[in-house]
């Protein structure tokens, strides 16, 4: 018997000059999970792509079950028995879970057969693999843990023998992510073969049997997950050693910088987001707000930094009032003291299509150093944009190179050296590592908390629980709109986890 | 790697592609001709012996090739900013008023160079006016401009018919069209400019409009990549949301881009009604908004790019007019269809070579160098 489920041989593949899989070689036991991991550009998404058949390797051959296999279309992965659940979920919001699993394997123009046939067959399958989903359900009506298990099923429902799971706990709660690995246990218990690509070590250590890392579009290692450490995995992926820990003392809050009272924001097709929010933000202090995304997060730092109208509510800057349900306009903020890393750096943080140097001004490009008049004093910007290249480390170390060419850390570092040389009192910061790689994260952790101990309020949010834990001094948790408690960042996960899926809590309600 | 395609070198992406695309137009207009039972060869020798062969043909190619500069540059201004304005047409037709009004109050007193600089201020501020309109609505009530600047194209087709026929018709004229320009009223014709290289320019109507379409192509060029209006409209264009973050207030900018690109549509108008019939005609603009479309499209919304562009459409019109003197099979619509087909291919197909040519030279990158990861950490 054959117990090697996928075999890649010098699997090749260029993007132009751009070298994203180089000769890649691969095992895969039968009936295990496989960990793929690596920084962001490392090659693992193009790798799973060329397996599902979205794209084809330059050179190289993949063997499906010892066999080689051609794989030019998703339709022939399909038929060779490889499934995928992709990060943002591919199914028809507005249709049924019967429906969209049925989408594309309807059999014939009649559905009714099909739909008979494609019910028993889905009992068959929940039954079997204790994936419970009420089938007439719509999908916009499911909360998104089970969204994904919808797209497991439907994978499932077309004989998948193999899974790709792309990033699968981006946007689960720890609870829905706990879920999903007891799911996949009981996957390889029925011998499927789960590959499982993420940057989460922790992941990578609790739940797979092997483990493959990529560096630089090259697999530099396998190892067996019960071998190794999350700490030589890190190294590894970097190809040098990583501090994991933050390296921080204890917080020395002062005065008062940012204070919320009673915000309550809509988003714009009137839905309230956020409702009747009031907290504090500290000089020296990180006031961390976790929750899953889509709770409101993204609205609260817009209506604070200008962005978005809030309904109702008060925002106080340095002790002064922000108009915030009226006239407050991003550009009065910054020159008042607030810095906003916003959560969406390539559509909102940066223009990528402008070169790094006129990004490195974007917002402040009304300060007059960095004009002549009415014209843009091209040299100072540049100098100022080379400056900042420098003390961040961005690379490659071009002022004049289209934004879009820089990696999403490099990119964030723009972002970052933007905002915080400007000496703000307050800074804002979404999501400051989401799609940057190992190294740079440790970075940017490391300014976060610069920024605190020069006496800066920082407020935070961010969906990576572990990184409001490592830099909050104080942690709020974000559920609905609402903030549902507050913790210190040493609280057990467990407990977060449980507000951040909205339970209610006990000191809170006794009130 | 998630850029599917990877950059070219700049000589094949401004340069090789829009040639081959280019080629193809001409080689599926020559089916065309040849379906009509004409020779395609002796059609591409007329177009070119026609727009380039001699003085007076060159003259004619620059003449128009001036109304596109201005058209396209006005394209390609509200381009910047992301919006699609293809009123140019409306805009241009309106702007004549601003330039024959002065010309009618001041060319018995006045010489020309008075009276050019306020028929160009006229026309920039009739032409500023006619789509800051649509841009107002746009940024105040979300009525797209695509709307209703083709709604202002034919608001002022009937209001220019009603000035025409009813307010600045002569008494007793039979056209509907202004009197004749006194002296005052007429642009100098730039034939010194082709006879320094020893061309004469016979009767073509070549007018210093032609020297202030190459001073507003370099002014666009200066207002968007060198100042800070410039920076806030490209902003604006390449993503809202990085404008909203920036503080960039997105309303105030969309009636000023608006603004601007109405007025350069407006310029146009000086060139066939000061420069050439020196009198105000039904319908002077004839096509010219439109073609900017394609001009804009083609020279990528670039000063330097719109200009060759501009030469390219002011040659399918003088060679296209010659084709069809000589050869009575094609009409003047099929020299339509030729247009069309530029169009098509250089604009609305723009994208459709460039996979295969990215292959292309990726095989040719790839084999020889390896170069490793760019930007990686």
């Amino acid at each position: 018997m054959n117990d090697i489920a996928i075999e890649l041989k010098g699997i090749d593949k260029k993007f132009g000059l751009v070298h994203a899989n180089k000769n890649i070689n691969m095992r895969v036991r039968k009936g295990t999970i496989h960990g793929i991991i690596g920084e962001n550009g490392a090659g693992k998404s193009t790798l799973m792509s060329i397996l599902y058949g979205f794209y084809q390797a330059g050179a190289g051959d993949i063997f499906v079950d010892g066999r080689k296999t051609v794989i030019k279309d998703p339709n022939a992965a399909i038929a060779a028995g490889i499934g995928m659940v992709h990060q943002h979920f591919m199914l028809v919001e507005n249709f049924t879970v019967l429906e969209n699993i049925m989408l594309g394997a309807e059999e014939s123009q009649v559905l009714n057969a099909g739909i008979t046939k494609a019910r028993d067959e889905l009992r068959r399958l929940e039954q079997e693999y204790e994936l419970e989903v009420d089938p007439d359900a719509v999908i916009e009506e499911l909360p998104v843990g089970l969204q994904q298990r919808v797209e497991i099923l439907k994978a499932l429902y077309r004989g998948a023998e193999i899974l790709i799971l792309d990033e699968p706990t981006g946007v689960l709660t720890p609870a829905e992510a706990d879920h999903l690995f007891r799911i996949l246990e009981q996957l390889k218990s029925q011998g499927k073969t789960i590959l499982l690509i993420t940057h989460k070590l922790r992941e990578i250590m609790a739940v797979t049997d092997e483990v493959s890392v990529m560096r630089r579009g090259e697999m530099v290692a396998t190892r067996t997950t019960a071998e190794t450490s999350v700490e030589e995995l890190a190294e590894l992926m970097v190809g040098r050693h990583v501090l994991l820990q933050v390296d921080k003392g204890p917080a020395t809050p002062g005065d008062v910088l940012l204070s919320v009272e009673n915000l309550s924001v809509r988003d714009g097709r009137g839905v309230a987001m956020v409702k009747n929010v009031s907290f504090d933000v500290r000089a020296g202090e990180i006031v961390g707000i976790a929750g899953v995304a889509g709770n409101g997060q993204s609205e609260l730092l817009q209506a604070i930094s200008g962005i978005r109208r809030a309904v109702s509510g008060k925002v106080l800057l340095q002790g002064e009032p922000i108009h915030v349900t009226g006239t407050a306009d991003p550009s009065e903020l910054r020159h008042r003291g607030l810095a906003h890393v916003p959560e969406d750096r390539q559509h909102m943080g940066l223009v990528l299509k402008f070169d790094e140097s006129e990004n490195s001004i974007l917002g402040y490009h009304d300060d007059p150093k960095y004009l002549n008049g009415m014209f843009l004093n091209i040299d100072a910007i540049r100098k100022d944009a080379t400056d900042k290249i420098e003390k961040y480390d961005i690379r490659p170390p071009n002022p004049r190179l289209k934004t879009a060419n820089f990696s999403g850390g490099n990119q964030q570092k723009i972002v970052l050296a933007r905002e915080m040389e400007r000496d703000p009192a307050v800074l804002v910061i979404g999501q400051p590592t989401r799609g940057v790689d190992v190294g740079a994260i440790e970075f940017i952790h490391k300014r976060i908390i610069e920024m605190r101990d020069a006496g800066k309020a920082v407020l935070l949010v961010s969906v990576e629980l572990d990184e409001i834990r490592s830099l909050s001094d104080r942690v709020l948790v974000m559920f609905d709109g609402r903030i549902v408690g507050e913790r210190a960042p040493d609280a057990g996960e467990g407990e977060l986890g449980l507000l951040m899926a909205g339970v209610e809590d006990s000191k809170e309600a006794a009130q | 790697m998630s850029v599917p395609y990877a950059k070219l070198p700049a000589w094949v992406d401004y340069g090789l592609i829009p040639l081959i695309n280019l080629i193809v137009a001409f080689l599926v207009a020559g089916l065309v001709v040849l379906a009509v039972g004409e020779s395609p060869l002796r059609a591409a020798s007329l177009l070119i012996e026609g727009a380039f062969g001699y003085g007076e043909g060159i003259g004619f190619t620059l003449y128009y090739a001036t109304n596109f500069i201005f058209t396209g540059l006005a394209v390609a201004v509200a381009f910047h900013c992301g919006l699609f304005n293809i009123g140019g047409e409306g805009q241009a037709y309106v702007a004549g008023l601003g330039v024959a009004l002065p010309c009618l109050w001041l060319d018995q007193f006045a010489p020309w160079y008075i009276v050019f600089p306020a028929a160009i201020l006229g026309a920039a501020m009739v032409g500023g006016f006619w789509a800051m309109i649509p841009g107002w609505l746009q940024a105040k009530r979300g009525s797209h401009v695509v709307i209703t600047t083709i709604m202002f194209n034919f608001i002022a087709s009937s209001l220019m018919v009603y000035v025409l026929v009813d307010v600045l018709k002569p008494a007793g004229s039979m056209a509907p069209q202004t009197r004749a320009f006194a002296d005052g009223g007429q642009l100098p014709r730039l034939d010194w400019l082709l006879a320094s290289v020893g061309l004469d320019i016979g009767g073509a109507p070549f007018n210093l409009s032609f020297l202030l379409a190459l001073v507003a192509a370099f002014v666009v060029w200066v207002v968007i990549w060198r100042t800070k209006l410039g920076y806030e409209i490209r902003t604006m264009g390449h993503s809202p949301t990085a404008a909203a973050y920036a503080g960039i207030r997105q309303s105030r900018i969309i009636v000023i881009t608006m603004m601007m690109s109405g007025a350069l549509a407006g310029m146009m108008a000086l060139n066939p009604i000061m420069g050439d019939q020196h009198r105000m005609q039904l319908d002077f603009v004839s096509g010219a908004g439109f073609v900017g479309i394609a001009v804009a499209l083609m020279g990528r919304s670039h000063p330097a790019g719109i200009i060759p562009a501009a030469i390219l459409f002011g040659m399918l019109y003088q060679g296209g007019a010659e084709i069809s003197f000589e050869m009575p099979q094609i009409s003047r619509d099929m020299i339509t269809i030729i247009q069309g087909l530029v169009i098509l291919f250089a604009g609305a197909l723009e994208n459709m070579f460039r996979p295969a040519i990215t292959a292309f030279f990726a095989t040719l990158g790839g084999s020889g160098s390896d170069k490793p990861l760019p930007a990686a950490e």
